[in-house]
């Protein structure tokens, strides 16, 4: 044991110097951090660890190709045109649907912000969608839009279209969209309605009473607070959005126009076993999303970040 | 610049949420360049009445006028009011600066002359070295003013204040009191000004509204009310800290006599009074300790149980001898558990009756801040002190 060459911690309150607890303490190391440990646990062994892996496989091309150069794969990820559009086919679906979202959330949640009768109600019927799950309302989206469903059909019984004209909502860049919209969109109007209600309404009184109608009062007061609210919603909902998968299968194109990058990084591990390149792929997709986020978080700093004045 | 007016009138003006009736028939007219207070606790539609004015909630009943022009159905934005919140709001995003300039963008007012009248407004209120910090960086006070100057810098007809001073500590409450004094007295703003704070209305206003539950219990100068609160609920606001129900035994010669508590006071009738249930009213400062002079009967004796220390005087919480607590201000030297006499010359007791509002005695003292004394607390030299009274 050593406690009997090193002076006992406690002992040092006597002699001027703090419990060795204390000092500790001070430096934020107290037993609360053990509250840290499942998370941190959880951190390492599913994402950190699976990252590293896969990052070091993606640099690790298959023996089948006969090559040395550990950047094979990305080289032929961006040499093959097929490979690499599915990055803009991608960005083409995951940033408009992001953008959709985020602006249609404005003016509900805008709506919505007080105490609205029936607000419980519709908060409920918007947030349904998320507990459904893709599979499911692709399902429905396929009985629904498909070219004998029911929107086609009303559509034809009214003569805004024709059986042999039915508009077209499915298998194509507008099925993979509209379904990117109904699941993501609860989302961006949740957080939304969450960041309007933390601005003090009281700043909106006050904007009203110094003469500016409810234009004015969104545009100076109300939009450049929630402002950086709106960049954090915006890059959950892209994040969703690019990694898109079971709809774009499901409700996407045959042909390849809906060929998003995880179904490539799919069709790399399971079509063709390759799960060199299907890591390659997905490395690739972090790093897209990580430039697309790091963009929109740098135009946020330059926006007002700092209290709201209300409840948080 | 100013867009002066002559009249400012609230005709029965209402409001409900829901069946409950916040502000009851609020009649009110306010002269141009006129300081008037709304002064009641928490709850007593002081803060709806102003709400309404600034058009931030629509009226039940009843209209405002200015001068020839009903305003109540315009809303906030087209009032062209001055409005200074209780929790500030200022934008925070925003710098002093443009803080103080948002009103005289919203009216399109051109760049330089934004330029001129925010500097102008900020060295009112001494705050120009802080232009560009934004209200975040601030001080209580600071931002105070800074609301204070935006809600001025338009120059409105009309500035409204909604409890400005609750959020600061003493001595800053103090210093703004007489900013803003100053202020309405250099810029002749008619100014409304909602409180809870006696003190705060008597020394800012020159006209107090008192309200209770929603309805108007009287108006009049900080000097009227003063000395003549109209019924006991005003008296708790203006110092009549003490209110003892007590019942009225006889009556004439201007004075009345009324027993209770196993004493008897002379005192001035407010109102023509009948016999029965009334309620006395007593300022703390009021009492004398010591045997009175020959002509005066007031006099009942007390024992002493809590002594605050306030420099030049001794709030002193003492008993009477059948348990009502009485509270009494005073610099002569009394010690705890001591038996002290005390009196109070009759023209300094009011009387009030108690038909019309028979729930004022006990809730108007509790309104006001100070701690009321709680009655029937055990009690050793109970007994002894009986005695005393009733050999006296």
């Amino acid at each position: 044991m050593t406690s009997a060459t090193t002076p006992a911690p406690t002992r040092g309150g006597a002699s001027g110097r703090p419990a060795l607890s204390h000092r500790l303490a001070e430096r934020g190391v107290d037993r609360t951090l053990l509250l840290l440990l499942p998370g941190v646990v959880f951190l390492i062994a599913l994402f950190i660890y699976p990252f590293a892996y896969g990052l070091g496989l993606s640099f690790q091309p298959l023996p089948a190709h006969h090559s040395t150069d550990p950047l094979y794969n990305y080289k032929q990820f961006f040499h093959d045109p097929y490979q690499r559009n599915t990055i803009w086919i991608t960005l083409k679906i995951g940033l408009p649907a992001a953008l959709i979202n985020v602006l249609a959330s404005i003016p509900i949640a805008y709506r919505l912000r007080g105490k609205v009768r029936g607000k419980r109600l519709l908060t409920t019927a918007l947030v349904i969608p998320i507990t459904l799950g893709t599979v499911l309302t692709a399902t429905g989206m396929i009985e629904y839009f498909s070219g004998t469903g029911w929107l086609n059909r009303i559509l034809m019984a009214v003569h805004l279209t024709d059986v042999d004209h039915p508009v077209p909502l499915l298998h194509n860049y507008w099925g993979v969209m509209l379904s990117l919209i109904i699941s993501g969109f609860p989302f961006a109007f949740l957080l939304t309605l969450s960041y309007l209600s933390g601005i003090d309404p009281s700043l909106e009184s006050a904007a009203a009473v110094l003469g500016a109608g409810w234009f004015k009062r969104f545009r100076h007061i109300t939009f450049p607070l929630l402002a950086p609210g709106l960049a954090m919603t915006f890059c959950l909902n892209f994040v969703l959005a690019f990694s898109v998968f079971p709809s774009a299968v499901l409700l996407g194109d045959g042909e390849g126009k809906t060929h998003v990058i995880s179904i490539a990084a799919y069709d790399a591990a399971y079509q063709e076993y390759d799960y060199s390149k299907a890591s390659t792929i997905a490395m690739i997709m972090a790093a897209v999303m990580l430039i697309v986020i790091s963009l929109v978080l740098t135009g946020r700093a330059q926006l007002y970040r700092g209290s709201s004045g209300g409840k948080g | 610049m100013t867009q002066r007016f002559d009249h400012l009138r609230l005709e029965r003006v209402t409001r409900r949420f829901g069946d409950k009736v916040v502000l009851d028939a609020l009649e009110l007219h306010i002269a141009g360049g006129e300081f008037v207070a709304l002064l009641g606790p928490s709850g007593c539609g002081k803060s709806t009445a102003l709400n309404c004015l600034a058009g931030l909630l629509p009226l039940s009943g009843g209209g405002i006028w200015l001068d020839d022009k009903r305003i109540d159905t315009l809303p906030p934005e087209r009032r062209g009011f001055g409005m200074v919140f209780q929790n500030y709001a200022l934008f925070p995003h925003m710098s002093v600066r443009r803080n103080v300039g948002f009103g005289l963008r919203m009216r399109g007012v051109g760049r330089a002359e934004i330029r001129r009248r925010v500097d102008e407004a900020l060295r009112l209120v001494q705050l120009s070295p802080y232009a560009d910090r934004l209200p975040g960086q601030l001080s209580g006070g600071q931002q105070q003013r800074v609301a204070i100057a935006r809600a001025v810098v338009i120059e409105p007809p009309l500035v409204l204040m909604d409890e400005p001073l609750s959020n600061l500590d003493a001595a800053l409450r103090l210093e703004m009191r007489t900013e803003i004094r100053r202020l309405h007295q250099s810029l002749g703003l008619t100014t409304v000004y909602v409180t809870h704070d006696q003190e705060e209305a008597l020394s800012l206003a020159d006209r107090l509204v008192v309200l209770r539950e929603g309805v108007m219990q009287q108006v009049g100068t900080p000097e009227e009310l003063y000395r003549e609160p109209a019924n006991a609920y005003v008296a708790g606001f203006m110092g009549y800290r003490n209110l003892l129900p007590m019942s009225l035994t006889q009556s004439g010669d201007g004075f009345v006599t009324a027993n209770g508590y196993g004493i008897e006071l002379r005192g001035t009738a407010r109102g023509t009074l009948r016999q029965g249930p009334v309620t006395v009213a007593v300022r703390p400062e009021d009492f004398v300790v010591g045997e009175p002079p020959a002509e005066e009967t007031n006099r009942i004796e007390v024992g002493v149980e809590v002594i605050e220390y306030h420099g030049r005087e001794l709030a002193v919480q003492a008993r009477l001898p059948e348990g009502q607590a009485l509270l009494l201000r005073t610099s002569t030297r009394v010690s705890r558990g001591e038996t002290i006499p005390v009196w109070v010359p009759r023209d300094r007791v009011l009387v009030f009756g108690t038909a019309q509002d028979s729930t004022t005695d006990s809730t108007s003292a509790e309104a006001s801040p100070a701690p009321v004394p709680r009655a029937g607390e055990p009690r050793g030299d109970e007994a002894e002190r009986e005695h005393e009274v009733t050999s006296s």
